[in-house]
């Protein structure tokens, strides 16, 4: 059986930002087969859909989901409390495809940002570019660089690293990278691989959409791709949430 | 161990848990959970004479209690899944249902002949999706088109064929007598029930189809209520769906007057919800002492 749900014990579940929490689970001693950019569905208890949150870390023994409140499901989850156990399905879907010896801008935007942390970890001393709407929000800069990354910090109001956007920085850096990897919002996704086709890179990003199994049965998060020059309709759950930017229609 | 068995038209199931059209696709990825024999049966992803790639995203938005959903019949076509999935599917041991959804008449008569050919074992005409433009819905509201349709698809067709009804009618017991009087040899009930949420930011519907089918939980009641009302109208046998969460809403639901039952959106929150209501509803039947679960459908006592 391919799919498993775990039931977790949950070891810490900490505000870290305005409206972002940190969510530390317990795997214990076995493997969890997770790889970078894959996520975790996460049963909320009184809600009909699971909320799919991306994998910010895994090891030692630790997961880690770093999650913003959105709404009701993510306020439940919020509160959960350290010691009970949360049901999660993970790993799921397709993540970044990252080798050694390659030169990785790593780019996140809002709560794009955590899935980025697990992959720097796989990479060898990327460049993470991470950008937020105002230093309220931003999160994670300690570990990038425990991480081993040179990091880049902006916001839309330069309250927290520089004024601007992250793809200013890419575009002053890009010559030294050989590949990108994204997650942030759609308009950030777009702005991102528009410039990695300017300057032939491989970009691959992570997306998002409402979603309900999270293994590709009941086809709702939808998105749509060219393949072949044909365009189709694939799924984040399961053909993602990691696509190569050159193949989505935006 | 009570005998869960069931017939529905003639086609037997181990159980009476089937799983619901459109949340399962064509069993693979719930495959990788459980087997599929543990299941009574599957009622496939609807399939149409050509491919359809669905609507545009977001296809779903939750309610409390549900969610609504617009995916717009996204499938690979009828002669794909002849090819690709149900030589896959009748290897896993349990009773197939091929759901058939089209924008005429004579697409559904085209699919029922071409499945006609095929092991499926039961064909259930979907007459009630309500997200997709033309076809649907609009078969299933009127008794004359769901007369028509019916007996059409029944000429044409060689298998025991469901019909399935559409919540969004005025008198669903008379549109059951209609698929009846023209070959129906089973009803299964309800689709979803329409319904729009509204972003109050943006003033958008969350749904890119601005309106979508309500599922889970929130519509039990009604499902039961109209399961009720069909099984005093028909003598065919109904397979009754529509929020059941638990084994004691199947057993709600057969007592109603359901012969078998679908499960659909409450594998979201927990793919093992099929297998637990089974058990679920074994123990129960073990611990009142009857020896069937046929011995439920339809032993409501009304005031």
């Amino acid at each position: 059986m391919k799919y498993d749900v775990r039931q977790l014990r949950l070891i810490s579940n900490d505000r870290i930002a305005d409206g972002i929490f940190d969510m530390r689970l317990e795997y214990g001693q076995d493997d969890l087969p997770v790889s970078c950019g894959q996520f975790a569905h996460v049963y909320v208890p009184g809600k009909t859909l699971r909320r799919p949150i991306s994998v910010c870390d895994c090891s030692n023994g630790e997961l880690r989901l770093v999650y913003q409140v959105k709404g009701e499901g993510t306020r439940i989850m919020s509160r959960m409390q350290p010691g009970g156990l949360a049901d999660v399905l993970v790993p799921l879907g397709n993540g970044f495809d990252v080798q050694k010896g390659k030169k990785y801008c790593l780019i996140g935007g809002g709560i794009g940002v955590p899935p980025m942390l697990f992959t720097a970890k796989q990479c060898d001393s990327p460049l993470v570019i991470t950008g937020f709407r105002d230093s309220s929000l931003v999160i994670l800069q300690d570990d990038f660089k425990s991480a081993g990354a040179e990091t880049a910090l902006v916001t839309d109001n330069g309250t927290a690293g520089k004024k601007g956007f992250v793809t200013d920085v890419l575009r002053e850096r890009i010559g030294e990278i050989d590949e990108v990897c994204a997650c942030g919002p759609t308009p950030m996704l777009k702005a991102v691989a528009d410039i990695c086709r300017e300057y032939g890179k491989p970009c691959q990003i992570s997306l998002e959409e409402r979603m309900a199994c999270g293994i590709g049965a009941c086809l709702v998060c939808a998105v749509k791709v060219r393949k072949n020059g044909e365009e189709l309709m694939q799924h984040v759950c399961k053909n993602g949430p990691v696509f190569n930017a050159e193949e989505v229609v935006f | 161990m009570a005998d869960l068995s069931v017939k529905v038209a003639g086609v037997s199931f181990d159980n009476p848990i089937i799983a619901a059209s459109g949340t399962f696709g064509f069993g693979r990825e719930y495959n990788e959970f459980y087997p599929l024999e543990k299941l009574g049966g599957i009622s496939c992803k609807g399939i149409t004479l050509k491919r359809r790639d669905g609507n545009p995203p977001p296809r779903i938005a939750e309610t409390p209690s549900g969610i609504l959903n617009a995916v717009g019949l996204q499938n690979p076509g009828v002669d794909v899944f002849i090819i690709d999935d149900l030589p896959w599917l009748k290897r896993q041991n349990t009773t197939v249902i091929a759901n058939i959804a089209g924008n005429t008449v004579e697409e559904y008569c085209q699919m029922a002949e071409k499945l006609s050919e095929t092991d499926v074992d039961m064909i259930e005409l979907n007459i009630s999706c309500p997200n997709v433009k033309s076809g649907g819905v609009q078969f299933g509201t009127s008794c004359e088109s769901v007369g028509n349709i019916t007996s059409e698809v029944r000429r044409r067709c060689k298998k025991p064929l469901i019909v399935k009804l559409s919540p969004n009618v005025t008198d669903i017991a008379s549109i059951a007598q209609s698929a009846e009087a023209n070959g129906a040899d089973a009803i299964s009930m309800i689709n979803t029930l329409t319904g729009m949420r509204i972003d109050i930011g943006t003033r958008r519907p969350i749904i890119r189809n601005n309106t979508g089918g309500l599922s889970g939980a929130a519509v039990f009641p009604v499902a039961v209520r109209m399961v009720w009302q069909v099984s005093n109208a028909v003598k065919i046998p109904i397979i009754g769906m529509g929020g059941i969460t638990t084994w004691e809403d199947a057993a709600e639901m057969l007592i109603a007057g359901a012969s078998a039952l679908q499960i659909g959106t409450v594998m979201f929150s927990d793919p093992y919800a099929p297998i637990k209501i089974a058990e679920g509803l074994n123990d129960f039947l073990d611990k009142n002492g009857i020896k069937s679960v046929t011995e439920l459908t339809k032993t409501v006592i009304p005031w």
